[in-house]
């Protein structure tokens, strides 16, 4: 049923590379900037082969950069803390929050229940700057601006509607009769819910918990808005330090590596629950 | 003990259990819910603030003017621009990545390794962070000595300036968010492809049916509710759009690419003017809303469908 035929064939073979070209060029061009010299980079034409120089990075590790006006200060590891900090907090709290409720919505049909998973589903679609901005006014009458608990809470919302409405899902796909077969046993909904349905719904914890994650790790809005320098995460901070650092080319280039290498690992490595995670459940089978 | 005592002493703790499982649901929905008021808190209050005139550089001025912020848009271009940008840049890019992602799609369908390997690799454009995204391409179309300025320079274009030019800046634009956002399309399409009946192909390829025709007639239709529902998440995203822009160029150059999201940024910041960014970012969501009801639908329905085939 496929075209077989050879045109066919090379048609197809050249358009895999065409797009195998356009979207892994970036990458791979980024990283060989990453271990080039600002005069490497500024050479024309640009040249495939180069000696490498770890330069770039052990700038960013040790904070300081040497340029021509003297040393610059960098906070980027700073940076990259926050990243890892922020969203494995957001993540685990989110986990211990949406679990148990994605697990009540799935088992007793309740009215709040599912206005719950309405309302935070057509808000997975408002614009966030709608929610943020007001947001921002409260943060600071509460003196919740620029806290790691503050920016841990608002990340809750992209974490929370993630886990709930996929976790939701393998709660639903799991049959009841097993957990009740349990409690007859005399065992609690505690037990039951523990030790019974939370390691059947496994893959979708961890394909929720790491989308979440990584969604967390990218974003740029909610910190651009409430966090300042020594909170910021990656994605802010590497257009800070563009802004800062001018052209020092080398250098941007490791921090786009830094900044990208955990999430583009982590979806390696469990590519399997991505694509199962991504289409929040719409495509499972 | 009397039978009375012994009755009351079983009965206790049931009638408690049976009290704490009515409300077990709420207790464990309760984090969820209060993420819900989060939300729905600052949401009533940005509907508050569009109809005030509220300036924070100006507070004594501060008061209700009804829907003056919005009779203010009918006749200022400045809304009007990016309104048309917006839209523009929604249609462009769901339009190009629909038909890209469809394309890869389609060349990825059997499930050999090497396909599998291929849409592995795919998912790492769209797990870099859009913003992060947006300085990798800053980087490449640099004009001193980026590697697509040098690459259009030999081309015969050697003054091309990319995102700091009006006349290419949207363009530039839209190829991030293409090389970022296409995967995502293509994901949804393929698993939507790998999942569609054999049948109807396999008759198709009995009768000697050309390829086109089952394209159109079989593929096509078969796949519509996968196309929909990934379109519909695009465009929404899309029309939202914020860390690319802004990270870009700001809404630049001048307000060429002055997107709703980007234009209630600047206009709280840099003008301080919380009344009129409500009311930008009131207008978008009703844009949003009324995309987000029809999506929220026709994604129920596909859910429905998944689980019932599982």
């Amino acid at each position: 049923m496929d075209h077989s035929s050879p045109a066919g064939r090379i048609f197809r073979g050249i358009a895999l590379a065409l797009v195998l070209v356009f979207f892994m060029f970036p990458i791979v061009w980024i990283l060989l900037m990453s271990f080039q010299t600002n005069e490497q980079i500024l050479r024309i034409p640009p040249r495939i082969l180069f000696e490498p120089t770890l330069a770039n990075y052990e700038a960013l590790i040790s904070g300081q950069l040497k340029t021509a006006a003297g040393n610059l200060q960098i906070s980027f590891m700073r940076n990259l803390m926050n990243s890892f900090l922020l969203s494995s907090a957001s993540v685990i709290l989110a986990l211990l929050l949406g679990v148990p409720a994605a697990y009540a919505f799935a088992r007793f049909k309740f009215r709040l229940g599912e206005t719950i998973a309405f309302t935070l589903l057509s808000f997975r679609f408002a614009p966030p700057l709608l929610v943020l901005l007001p947001l921002s006014l409260y943060y600071q009458q509460l003196g919740l601006n620029d806290t790691y608990f503050g920016i841990v809470w608002v990340y809750q919302l992209i974490a929370l509607p993630l886990i709930l409405w996929i976790v939701r899902g393998y709660f639903e796909d799991i049959s009841p009769d097993i957990e009740h077969a349990y409690r007859l046993a005399g065992h609690s909904w505690r037990e039951a819910f523990t030790r019974i349905a939370v390691p059947l719904a496994g893959p979708g914890i961890a394909a929720a918990g790491l989308l979440s994650f990584i969604f967390c790790w990218n974003n740029f809005v909610f910190a651009l808005i409430l966090a300042s320098a020594d909170k910021q995460p990656v994605t802010v901070g590497a257009l800070a330090f563009v802004t800062a650092s001018g052209i020092q080319y080398g250098q941007i280039a490791a921090a786009i590596v830094l900044s990208v290498t955990p999430t583009l690992l982590l979806a390696l490595y469990a590519q399997r629950y991505l694509v199962e995670g991504l289409s929040l459940g719409a495509v499972k089978g | 003990m009397s039978m009375a005592q012994l009755v009351e002493t079983e009965a206790a703790p049931r009638r408690a259990k049976r009290w704490s499982g009515r409300l077990l649901p709420y207790l464990l929905s309760l984090p969820a819910l209060l993420v819900c008021i989060a939300i729905l808190v600052p949401f009533v209050t940005a509907a508050v603030y569009s109809l005030q005139r509220y300036r924070l550089n100006l507070p004594y001025l501060r008061g209700f003017i009804g829907v003056d912020n919005y009779i203010d848009f009918l006749s200022d271009p400045a809304f009007w621009n990016t309104l048309r940008i917006s839209l523009v840049y929604t249609a462009v890019t769901v339009i190009a990545e629909l038909l890209l992602g469809l394309g890869i799609a389609l060349l990825l369908r059997r499930p050999t390794r090497f396909h599998n390997a291929v849409s592995i690799m795919l998912l790492l454009p769209l797990m870099t962070a859009p913003a992060i995204a947006a300085l990798m391409w800053k980087l490449m179309t640099n004009p001193s000595f980026g590697i697509l300025s040098y690459l259009v320079g030999l081309l015969g274009a050697p003054d091309f300036k990319w995102a700091s030019d009006p006349s290419t800046a949207l363009f530039t634009v839209v190829l991030v968010d293409v090389w970022v956002y296409t995967p995502f399309i293509m994901i949804l399409l393929l698993a939507g492809l790998r999942s569609l009946p054999r049948q109807p192909f396999e008759a198709a390829a009995l009768d000697g049916v050309p390829a086109s025709f089952v394209f159109f007639r079989i593929t096509l239709p078969m796949l519509a509710p996968y196309i929909i529902t990934a379109s519909l998440f695009r465009l929404l995203d899309s029309i939202q759009q914020f860390d690319i822009v802004y990270a870009m160029t700001q809404g630049g150059p001048g307000d060429r690419l002055m997107v709703f999201q980007v234009q209630a940024y600047l206009e709280f910041f840099q003008y301080t003017n919380v009344g009129r960014s409500a009311a930008l970012l009131m207008i978008l969501w009703l844009i949003t809303n009324i995309l987000s009801n029809i999506f929220i639908k026709n994604w129920l329905r596909l859910r429905e469908r998944a689980h019932g085939h599982a």
